[in-house]
């Protein structure tokens, strides 16, 4: 089970840029390193981190073998009601991690 | 009666002296997160960037575990972690009255495992074992740590200090040469800290992931090409004493960014 930390202002006026940040533990595994026995570590990459605010897609991202163990993802959109912000990772082998977070739109 | 008065107040005035050069004197103890740069400052001051809060929170979970044959988890003896274990991880590490040497924080935890859970001890720097681990450290965040004052730890301690001063590998170096007579100059690229215990485990850039202060330790030794002290060997926890010691008071910061 990934662990993650976001970071999402918990309150913002309508109309104001908002950043997000987003971590998630994945050990990003390029499939060209050799592991403690020699033999090649399977690669085991996450491929696309998608944020959808009230359902619609705000942030949609490719991750590729040159990023770095725990993606650290920061990102801005435009608060424009009050609702959900989904934060979902997917990756190899079916890997699929997804968070909720609520925003306030004062 | 007026004689008596000055006794005392001379006695008090003694007493002051006594204090007044330790509290005048500046510190000039530096933790190793005020050598690094800015933004890895902000990084490790700010949970929403600092990686190691992953291990944090995964080490909650393990927290609420049950452990094995139906004993319970560590939350069902302690209760919350960021409450009871508060002050813990500032004291470590700590002599055992059965093993008749010192522990640190880990090995704590592994003996609490056995003892009480019933359950295999966590494999050394294994992930699970760090996160438990800071976990516990960060709980301390922010409290001074303890220093040593335990007589019983006076042997390991003096130990561990002609460690610290005794040069080793093929380089030749030992760890006061560059932490205590170097600090603050480059080896290579990357500037020599003071050696305070005071963030671990520690999220390093360059491991791209959490290690403790005994892997650090190997690291610096297979660094002068020494031979490792195997996880756990009680050398190592003689040096982590001595650091803990020469720590004495500075805040925990734990977990800790290094680059």
């Amino acid at each position: 089970m990934a662990q993650t930390l976001i970071k999402v202002p918990p309150t913002a006026r309508a109309g104001e840029i908002i950043e997000i940040r987003a971590t998630i533990g994945h050990p990003m595994e390029t499939g060209y390193r050799p592991g403690a026995d020699g033999k090649t570590l399977a690669r085991d990459l996450i491929k696309r981190f998608t944020c959808h605010y009230n359902d619609e897609l705000v942030f949609d991202a490719e991750l590729f073998a040159a990023i770095s163990v725990n993606p650290f993802i920061a990102f801005h959109t435009v608060a424009v009601a009050s609702g959900t912000l989904r934060l979902t990772w997917e990756g190899e082998y079916g890997f699929r991690h997804s968070e909720s977070v609520a925003l306030q739109v004062v | 009666m007026n004689a008596g008065l000055g006794v005392r107040l001379s006695g008090l005035w003694l007493t002051l002296s006594c204090l007044l050069p330790v509290q005048a004197q500046p510190d000039s103890r530096r933790s190793g997160a005020e050598f690094m740069g800015q933004a890895l400052q902000t990084m490790q001051r700010d949970d929403s960037l600092n990686p190691g809060m992953l291990w944090v929170k995964q080490g909650d979970v393990l927290w609420r575990k049950a452990g094995g044959n139906g004993t319970p988890s560590c939350a069902g003896c302690h209760g919350e972690a960021v409450t009871s274990m508060q002050g813990v991880a500032t004291r470590y590490p700590a002599f055992d009255l059965q093993l008749q040497r010192p522990f640190n924080l880990s090995q704590r935890i592994n003996l609490c495992r056995q003892n009480h859970q019933q359950t295999e001890p966590l494999r050394a720097e294994s992930q699970d074992l760090l996160s438990l681990e800071s976990l516990v450290a960060y709980s301390s965040r922010g409290l001074p740590l303890t220093g040593v004052s335990d007589p019983r730890l006076a042997p390991f301690l003096a130990r561990g200090q002609q460690r610290y001063q005794q040069r080793m590998g093929q380089l030749n170096l030992s760890c006061a040469q560059c932490h205590d007579q170097r600090s603050g100059q480059r080896l290579g690229a990357s500037l020599i800290p003071q050696s305070h215990p005071t963030a671990y485990p520690v999220y390093r850039l360059e491991w791209q992931g959490l290690g403790s202060l005994q892997r650090r330790l190997r690291n610096c030794m297979s660094g002068v090409r020494a031979e490792l002290y195997p996880y756990g060997a009680t050398e190592l926890v003689e040096l982590e004493l001595y650091l803990a010691s020469q720590a004495r008071g500075m805040p925990l910061e734990a977990p800790g960014v290094r680059p």
